[in-house]
């Protein structure tokens, strides 16, 4: 990945935390740490990899995005809204009566929401039916299914895993977004997944890992699993929960966020700074 | 009279939906054989799909597949789809209000020798409870066809309850059937008699015996359980001030909680229940099974003498 098309990726990053933090605090309520943890991966889906028209939502050749992990949607939605699908003014009605961004995503063509999503451990197993229909119908589309880590204790994730080697779905990608908490504490503690990787191998998976933040290097774990033929594709990204905003990295605010108006200055203006940074990066 | 089960009429109507729908896919959970989607498999094997003994996965693929635009009926017992797999059938089919058909074969207690685990009682109940969701009961071969075919019309989640045992081959195979719609299979002007599956013939039978002694009961054969053909009943009930509804499922929820709350509101008459009184089932033989639960037609009998007693005039 050229070093220019990084630096933009991160600037939109940046813009897109900026606007879920402010949609949280707007909504007083939703799960910050999980989709901060996720932005640079669906960043770099909506902005680099994936094959869509925002102008024409419902293009039947287009690749598809299944956000397993529903309470991360805050994300999704900024992401969509950047990328075109509906006004950016609609981001602050989230979670409110009557608002077309639900707290969990509803499946809605038009805003570009391929699934609908909320209930954990079905993205997965819904991705594998859409590979399989998408082979027949558009063999170029692929299916990108972003998982949490923690969602991986659902049993039916498992019971997909299984359909989509069988099947050897190869147009379908699993990104676990490995944050490595869940509502309760440490996924470890709670009911260890590790080893992961070796897991999703003995599933029949093309399975790599990745930092989830760093782009040239999620760029080159999709091209890797590209290349891979004939098998279904998971790609482990290690990533940081509350990823940009030091306050949520160290764990001082909690999973499920109410801000406070001191917590919201705060960490804006660590993300303004940061932009403020690229702005010498991208000089230099 | 021939006989059939509901369940067969899966043999005969998914090759003909294939035919009339390049769209149609089959999905079930290893139970082919039983469920006879083994005659579409053979016939159509790449439209068809076993996801292995994994209900829950099978409703999850057949809402990805329907989001992708294609039509899939996705079958299995239906202890195991409606029960197992309830909360895929809510957030991945109901809520998106998906074109995703669920078939459910082995409802009810006519299951027989499996028993209890088997034998499902509650899953009207369940399905009845899901907004955008359309339940149908039907009672012979002919009507369970004809809905089966008839629904790739529809593209709307849809819930259709088969059952095990042999019943009569009841209607023509010209008769058609339709969500919200339901049969007045005998006239009368004492007492509305509503049936669904097994026991329409029950009803039947029960309206033979009450024609011995005067009483002229009206059988209808309800096999849209939702949307419920409230127009029908009511005006069936208008004219005879009393009901009794008789279905091989829960007292709860079921097709008699569907008609008590249409009347509730609408022109409440005395009315009873020839249903499960909210047990689970047991292994024996069907027929059996019918008696020990109270399921038969000298139940209908019963319940027909005491609302028709006190019946609205």
């Amino acid at each position: 990945m050229e070093r220019e098309q990084e630096l933009k990726l991160r600037r939109i990053a940046l813009d897109i935390r900026k606007d879920v933090l402010r949609m949280i605090s707007m909504a007083d309520s939703g799960h910050l740490g999980s989709a901060f943890s996720c932005v640079d991966i669906l960043v770099y889906l909506y902005f680099y990899l994936m094959n869509i028209n925002p102008d024409e939502p419902g293009w039947r050749e287009r690749d598809r995005f299944v956000l397993s992990k529903g309470h991360a949607c805050p994300s999704l939605y900024a992401v969509l809204a950047r990328r075109g699908y509906f006004e950016r003014q609609e981001l602050w009605n989230y979670r409110r009566l009557g608002s077309l961004l639900q707290g969990h995503p509803a499946y809605m063509t038009a805003l570009g929401i391929d699934a609908p999503s909320g209930s954990l451990g079905m993205g997965i197993g819904i991705s594998c039916g859409m590979a399989l229909a998408l082979r027949k119908t558009s063999p170029q589309s692929r299916i990108y299914c972003l998982v949490g880590d923690g969602e991986l204790q659902e049993g039916s994730c498992w019971e997909a895993l299984m359909t989509a080697s069988h099947w050897n779905l190869d147009n379908l990608y699993v990104i676990v977004d490995r944050n490595g908490l869940q509502m309760e504490g440490r996924t470890e503690e709670i009911k260890a997944l590790e080893p992961l990787i070796e897991k999703f191998q003995a599933f029949g998976f093309f399975s790599s890992e990745t930092c989830g933040h760093d782009y040239p290097s999620i760029d080159r774990a999709f091209a890797e699993a590209s290349d891979s033929r004939g098998m279904p594709k998971a790609i482990i990204a290690r990533t940081k929960w509350g990823r940009g905003v030091t306050l949520a990295e160290r764990g001082d605010i909690p999973v499920k966020a109410s801000l406070t108006r001191n917590d919201v200055t705060l960490l804006l203006d660590e993300l303004n700074k940061e932009l403020v940074s690229l702005d010498g990066e991208e000089r230099s | 009279m021939e006989r059939k089960s509901t369940r067969e009429a899966l043999k005969d109507a998914l090759p003909e939906l294939a035919g009339l729908d390049e769209g149609v896919v089959v999905i079930d959970a290893d139970v082919a054989s039983s469920t006879y989607t083994k005659t579409f498999a053979e016939e159509f094997p790449d439209r068809y799909y076993n996801v292995g003994i994994a209900e829950q996965n099978m409703v999850e693929v057949a809402s990805g597949m329907a989001l992708a635009g294609m039509k899939p009926y996705a079958v299995a017992f239906s202890s195991f789809l409606a029960g197992r797999a309830y909360d895929q059938i809510r957030c991945c089919v109901a809520m998106p209000d998906l074109n995703v058909k669920l078939i459910a074969t082995h409802a009810g207690i006519t299951v027989g020798e499996d028993g209890g685990t088997h034998q499902m009682l509650e899953d009207l109940a369940l399905m009845r409870a899901l907004p955008n969701m359309t339940v149908m009961v039907p009672a012979d071969y002919w009507s369970a066809r004809d809905l089966i075919v008839s629904s790739f019309k529809y593209d709307k989640p849809l819930y259709i309850r088969l059952g095990r045992m042999d019943v009569p081959l009841f209607y023509s195979p010209k008769e058609e059937f339709k969500p919200g719609g339901g049969k007045i299979v005998r006239e009368g002007r004492d007492v509305t008699v509503i049936a669904c599956g097994i026991m329409l013939f029950e009803a039947l039978k029960a309206a033979e015996i009450l024609a011995r002694q005067g009483i002229e009961a009206e059988v209808i054969d309800c096999y849209s359980v939702k949307p419920l053909p409230e127009d029908l009943i009511q005006s069936s009930v208008r004219r005879t001030g009393c009901c009794v509804v008789a279905e091989e499922h829960n007292q709860v929820g079921g097709l008699y909680g569907a008609v008590a709350e249409s009347l509730g509101i609408n022109y409440p008459v005395p009315l009873r229940f020839v249903a499960i009184r909210d047990r689970f089932g047991e292994s024996g033989a069907p027929a059996e099974l019918q008696e020990y639960y109270s399921l038969t037609h000298r139940e209908i009998v019963g319940a027909v003498a005491q609302v028709w007693a006190t019946r609205r005039r």
